[in-house]
């Protein structure tokens, strides 16, 4: 007899109460539809973020002279704090932690749901208020701080309301982002409970799928650091109301220990953001390489070394600001030897690949595109920890396209090739291979073209944040091709949702199980999953990414999961 | 799917032992988030030694004992309740349940206390906008009889940190007040007592930042 738990968990409702509509699933425990959920909030803030984006570099267009302009200089400082608050603590940090994690961590290592399904969802609230806070706040008051809140200017700017008045947009800010902060702690440690006491019996931490490692790394991040950042950040509130002068010079404060606590949070963030994508391109590589993959422990180590030493090395982005050399000397070291790690995953991708049947499916598109920003991004952050090349590029554009190239390039483009690896199982629904691979072509041509020539750029001198620039052909340009590359950049994104919407309206229906030929166990049940994921117990009786075992278990029709007989 | 539908909870087996390891987790968050407003006092101490000896001067350290042993008395009530409900004995363990909630409120009272005498000698934290009116406290306000800097961060950092501390003193007694009720209402017994282990921990942990706290403010002088 079929039971509720063998029915599609998109289909079934997971509370007796909510049924049915948008309350079950917004009251929904269930790990599946939270990750969904996610997707869809994060994505349109995406996109909400690429537009003001594409708005910056038109304004980038034609030198101040010209008497061309978009955004006046009183409201630039507002749109790119936008951008990026939006971009980085609504979209990049949750990223593929909570659409992927949340979805496919309890599938990976054969669980039911994660450990605590109520602080999931409690996670999932926290975020929508904050970040209809954070949106709120920043609309209404047009703060210009940057997505830093580096002190003193925090504290001693006033933003006024678009309604006129005093709103004081930049509490509002600060304090959404400390709700931002305690979901994803929440989410870390449920991630973290979740992989040491739910795993599928025979699934040892050496059998987990390497998306699991590296959302484990990540989780560890999220808890030891976001809470430095978040009583930060309150501080900052507490001075704007009441000024005591914590990080104020006027009054006796040290605004060096603020930017000090502020990237030892922020610092390791970006391997929040940068490690489960890493995680998602090792599960693509295999996959559509049909073979294990180079190095599987090598890379599991080095996703925990990486959150380790990544801890360790925050005043990289201080150089400039007068503390002392031998400090200085110590954090440049340790930015280096962060470059080790991340080049082992970078060489064992790169092995996997070697001497393999590879299917250029739009995932793996993605996951390549990712290997060649995150290579750029990563060499580039190489000249950024030197110390005297970063003090001639410091707060230039070259700063700017280094983070694009590792957190769009890098992170976001391992999620949406994680998306598209996954899409048919979550929504058992194919979307256009055509689509998706213009939309690749699109993004990866058009990124390009947008942030090399900021390179250039910043190699000459265009500070960062500047609404304008003086009328040099050098400049100009560079500026030029930047701006047109936006564009193009701006289809691919449209490109990438329209695929993704018209796959979910219209897209051809499907439940085969295993579309990518996969050997990790996420693929081994229905299409799209249960609500209890695994109708069975699942027993693991090998390697995740031993393909020769997995052909033979097709060939017998066994393969672990075991929910096919 | 004309079948009842099984509520999720149905399969949500119950893991003690990973609960515990996420409270563990979650206490640590709350340590660290401590720990920032340690490295700020130890940064503003190490650059104003002088000022912060002759403002923590000014703190009276015989009330700062008293609410030290009284906090440290409430973990032993805390311990003894959970004792009681191992041994089955639920009223004695309500009865020293609130023992401890007696204890965190007196605390709490003797804090208030201290607070307003700060307050009559105008050591007070202020707005913008109070300052803005004039209405000055020698603290913040500029002018002839401004505390200096390093004195003017130390009691900020004070009334901060020890708010903060008593905003979890108030959260503990919240939190035992429901497992007063779930241990009256039978909920939590002999068998099943992981709230009151958890919720007595997160009160441990309230009672070890303020013996950090306690030597930082009161006994550098």
């Amino acid at each position: 007899m079929e039971t509720a738990g063998s029915q599609s968990y998109l289909s079934t409702h997971t509370s007796s109460r909510w049924n049915r509509g948008l309350l079950s699933w917004f009251m929904s425990t269930d790990h599946k539809r939270i990750g969904i959920m996610y997707g869809f909030t994060m994505f349109s803030f995406f996109g909400l973020a690429v537009c003001l984006g594409l708005l910056i570099k038109l304004q980038k267009l034609f030198p101040g002279s010209s008497g061309w302009e978009i955004i006046p200089p009183e409201m630039y400082g507002a749109t790119f704090t936008l951008h990026a608050v939006i971009m980085i603590f609504l979209f990049i940090i949750p990223g593929a932690p909570a659409v992927l994690g949340n979805f496919m961590l309890p599938l990976q290592i054969g669980a039911k749901d994660v450990a605590f399904p109520r602080v999931n969802l409690l996670s999932f609230w926290l975020y929508c208020f904050g970040a209809i806070m954070a949106v709120v706040g920043i609309l209404l008051g047009a703060a210009d701080t940057g997505w830093t809140f580096t002190p003193p200017y925090s504290i001693n700017t006033r933003s006024i309301s678009i309604f006129g008045g005093d709103f004081d947009s930049i509490s509002w800010m600060l304090t959404a982002v400390f709700i931002l902060g305690w979901g994803t702690i929440l989410t870390g440690i449920n991630f973290i409970v979740t992989i040491h006491r739910m795993r599928a019996k025979g699934m040892t931490l050496f059998r987990m799928p390497l998306f699991t490692w590296s959302i484990y790394a990540a989780s560890w991040i999220q808890v030891l650091a976001t809470p430095v950042v978040g009583i930060s950040l309150i501080m900052i509130v507490l001075e704007r109301v009441m000024p005591i002068g914590f990080f104020d010079p006027t009054k006796g404060g040290d605004p060096i220990l603020f930017q000090h606590l502020f990237w030892i949070y922020s610092h390791p963030a970006v391997y929040v953001m940068i490690l489960p994508s890493m995680g998602l391109v090792s599960e693509i590589i295999p996959t559509n390489s049909q073979k294990p993959i180079f190095g599987y422990k090598s890379i599991a180590i080095a996703s925990c070394s990486i959150a380790g030493v990544g801890y360790l090395i925050w005043a990289h982005h201080m150089f400039t600001t007068g503390m002392s050399d031998t400090a200085s000397i110590i954090f440049s070291f340790l930015t280096f030897f962060v470059a080790i790690p991340t080049a082992i995953k970078v060489f064992n991708w790169l092995a996997t690949l070697y001497k393999a049947s590879i299917t250029l499916t739009p995932g793996m598109l993605f996951a390549l595109g990712f290997i060649f920003n995150f290579s750029i991004g990563g060499l580039t952050g190489m000249f950024l920890g030197s110390l005297s090349t970063d003090i001639h590029l410091h707060d230039t554009d070259f700063i700017v396209a280094h983070f694009h190239y590792t957190m769009f390039g890098g992170a976001a483009f391992g999620l949406i090739g994680g998306i598209y690896h996954y899409f048919p199982k979550m929504f058992g629904k194919m979307y256009s291979m055509k689509w998706a691979k213009a939309s690749f072509a699109f993004m990866f041509v058009g990124f390009n073209s947008l942030f090399i020539p900021m390179f250039v750029l910043g190699f000459y001198g265009m500070p960062r944040r500047y609404q304008t620039y003086p009328d040099m052909p050098i400049f100009n340009h560079f500026q030029m091709a930047s701006t047109i590359g936006s564009w193009i950049l701006g289809i691919g994104v449209v490109l990438l949702l329209t695929t993704w919407i018209r796959a979910l309206l219209s897209g051809e229906k499907t439940s085969e199980m295993n579309p990518w030929n996969s050997s990790t166990l996420e693929w081994q049940t229905a299409t799209p999953p249960t609500l209890y994921n695994f109708e069975e117990e699942v027993e693991i009786t090998r390697h995740p990414y031993d393909y020769e075992t997995f052909r033979e278990e097709v060939k017998k029709g066994t393969s672990i999961g075991a929910t096919n007989e | 799917m004309s079948e009842q539908a099984l509520p999720i909870e149905a399969f949500h087996h119950h893991d003690e032992e990973g609960t515990r390891l996420g409270f563990w987790l979650f206490l640590f968050t709350e340590l660290l988030l401590f720990g920032a407003f340690f490295i700020i006092y130890s940064v503003y101490r190490s650059s104003y030694l002088g000022d912060f000896k002759l403002a923590a001067e000014s703190l009276n350290t015989t009330i700062g004992t008293v609410n030290t042993i009284i906090l440290l008395s409430s973990s032993l009530t805390m311990v003894l309740s959970l004792d009681a409900i191992k041994r089955g004995a639920s009223g004695l363990s309500k009865t020293f349940l609130l023992f401890t909630i007696a204890l965190g409120t007196a605390f709490l009272v003797i804090k208030g206390f201290e607070w307003a005498a700060k307050f009559d000698h105008h050591l007070f934290l202020q707005t913008s906008n109070g300052i803005a009116a004039g209405k000055g406290s020698p603290l913040l306000n500029p002018g002839a009889e401004m505390l200096p800097p390093g004195q003017v961060l130390f009691f900020g950092l004070y009334f901060i940190m020890t708010g903060i501390h008593a905003l979890h003193i108030i959260i503990g007694a919240v939190w035992m007040l429901i497992v007063y009720a779930w241990t009256a209402r039978g909920s939590i017994n002999k068998d099943n007592y992981g709230v009151l282990e958890r919720c007595g921990l997160y009160w441990h942990l309230v009672d070890v930042i303020w013996i950090f706290l306690f030597p930082l403010y009161y006994l550098v002088a």
